[in-house]
């Protein structure tokens, strides 16, 4: 055989050693990429980073599910770029809860869900409206759906002072329960304490017969 | 607010009359019942709503149901009458459930879950929340005196389902390791239009593998119920004088 057909040999030979080794290692990296990109760029639309001029930096209170004990909240403290505005802040801070827990064991909601729109009416209630996947990804269970709800109304309890109670929306419509257990009918208390604006002095106008009119005061609904 | 009214039992003309309209309403005492006679059990789920499914296929709508007929065969052994409100795989609605106690006297409701995830072999009881059953409007004027919203029915006894839930609490801790010896409150749907003592209890969870173990658990489930009911007589009985 002829010297410069063995060295093609032995370089073929090396070649495919080489690519014998690295193609697992490369196989499960180009498995794994799409995956991540598909993700990011999912949340890139869905929930996209909301920033305001009147952000400030400050240690906000997250609930998250404890890392150490099972079915328990546990407050942990992030810097965050926070709004002035009650509304976008809470859009900030639920955002945060969504994406970003400490470690995957300590998600509180399902990854996947989407805070579509959020509302703080003048009496103080905040109202929440979720993507269907918080229906539909969070654990059927009392525990689980009571944990996915206290998340919620505990970091707006403690970073949020104006919401005095929430009522949470499944794509803008009232549902009956959350997974199956938990009552989403009614509101559930964030800060009791808030001040409610005060009574109207004067009495509503009546309403004319026969028609459906928007009360005296309206309860407009800030987006 | 739900225009809904129900007289929750025939015994609700005995509640005192409605505060004037001015005043905020006060949650109403539960109406005066001699003996504690009857457990309704509430299989929860079932038809084509399974509650949880287990990866290995564990459904909680089954598994429930077990739990029931054990834990009536226990109680019946105390001398309770039981209703169940569910007998095989359908799905009453969760007003059909509150009305099978609502329309007994002297009776407690015990509603049963099995969790989607968790420790296995922890059992929770729960009762509802205080303002899961306050109403939504506190300073609205009562609809109609003497009756009581449908949608506030468990308002009256949220006292004594504390209290139930507290005795539950107490013999399942006894019975099952890892499981706390205090309740807690979440704000369950069924318990909401409850006229009577009213507590859930879950079971963590359809994640085991091997369903045996869930089952397995029935007899002690069964016999830490009727250990609670039967200490939760006294308490209602003596309540009731």
């Amino acid at each position: 055989m002829p010297r410069r057909l063995k060295i093609a040999l032995g370089l073929l030979a090396a070649l495919v050693l080489i690519g014998a080794l690295y193609f697992p290692a490369l196989r499960k990296r180009l498995q794994a990429r799409p995956e991540r990109t598909e993700e990011q760029a999912r949340r890139e639309v869905t929930q996209p980073p909301i920033a305001t001029p009147t952000d400030v930096k400050v240690k906000a209170k997250i609930f998250w599910a404890s890392a150490n004990t099972s079915g328990v909240l546990e407050p942990v403290e992030v810097e965050l770029a926070l709004s002035a505005d009650p509304v976008q802040r809470s859009k900030q801070l639920l955002r945060t809860l969504i994406l970003d827990p400490p470690t995957p064991a300590q998600r509180s909601l399902p990854a996947d869900v989407a805070l579509l729109e959020f509302y703080l009416l003048p009496d103080g209630t905040g109202v929440a409206d979720f993507s269907d996947t918080l229906a539909t990804a969070t654990p059927s269970g009392i525990l689980s759906e009571q944990l996915a709800v206290d998340s919620i109304t505990r970091t707006l309890a403690a970073n949020v002072a104006p919401i005095r109670r929430l009522k949470i929306l499944i794509h803008g419509q009232e549902s009956e329960t959350l997974a199956g257990h938990v009552d989403l009918t009614g509101f559930f208390a964030v800060n009791p304490a808030a001040a409610a604006p005060a009574a109207p002095t004067s009495p509503p106008a009546k309403a004319p017969s026969g028609g459906l009119t928007p009360p005296a005061a309206p309860g407009k609904l800030t987006r | 607010m739900a225009s809904i009214f129900a007289a929750a039992s025939a015994q609700q003309q005995q509640l005192p009359p409605a505060p004037p309209a001015q005043n905020p309403p006060q949650a109403p005492s539960p109406p005066a019942h001699p003996t504690l006679s009857v457990v309704v059990l509430d299989p929860a789920h079932g038809g084509v709503d399974a509650g949880a499914r287990g990866p290995s296929g564990v459904l909680e709508s089954e598994i429930v149901l077990e739990f029931a007929r054990a834990a009536r065969t226990e109680l019946e052994r105390q001398g309770l009458r039981v209703v169940i409100t569910r007998q095989g795989n359908d799905n009453p609605t969760f007003d059909d459930r509150a009305a099978a106690a609502n329309s007994q006297r002297g009776a407690v409701f015990i509603s049963l879950h099995v969790s989607s995830n968790g420790p296995a072999g922890i059992v929770h009881a729960y009762s509802l929340p205080p303002a899961a059953a306050a109403p939504a409007n506190p300073a609205a004027p009562a609809e109609r005196p003497g009756l009581l919203p449908w949608d506030q029915a468990q308002r009256a006894y949220l006292g004594q389902s504390r209290r139930l839930a507290e005795l539950a609490q107490i013999q399942l801790a006894q019975r099952f390791r890892g499981t706390p010896e205090t309740p807690a409150t979440a704000e369950v749907r069924q318990l909401r239009t409850v006229a009577a003592p009213a507590i859930a209890v879950e079971v963590s969870s359809v994640a085991v593998g091997d369903r045996s173990r869930l089952a397995q658990m029935a007899p002690a489930l069964a016999e830490a119920l009727a250990r609670a009911v039967t200490a939760f007589r006294a308490v209602y009985e003596a309540g009731a004088k």
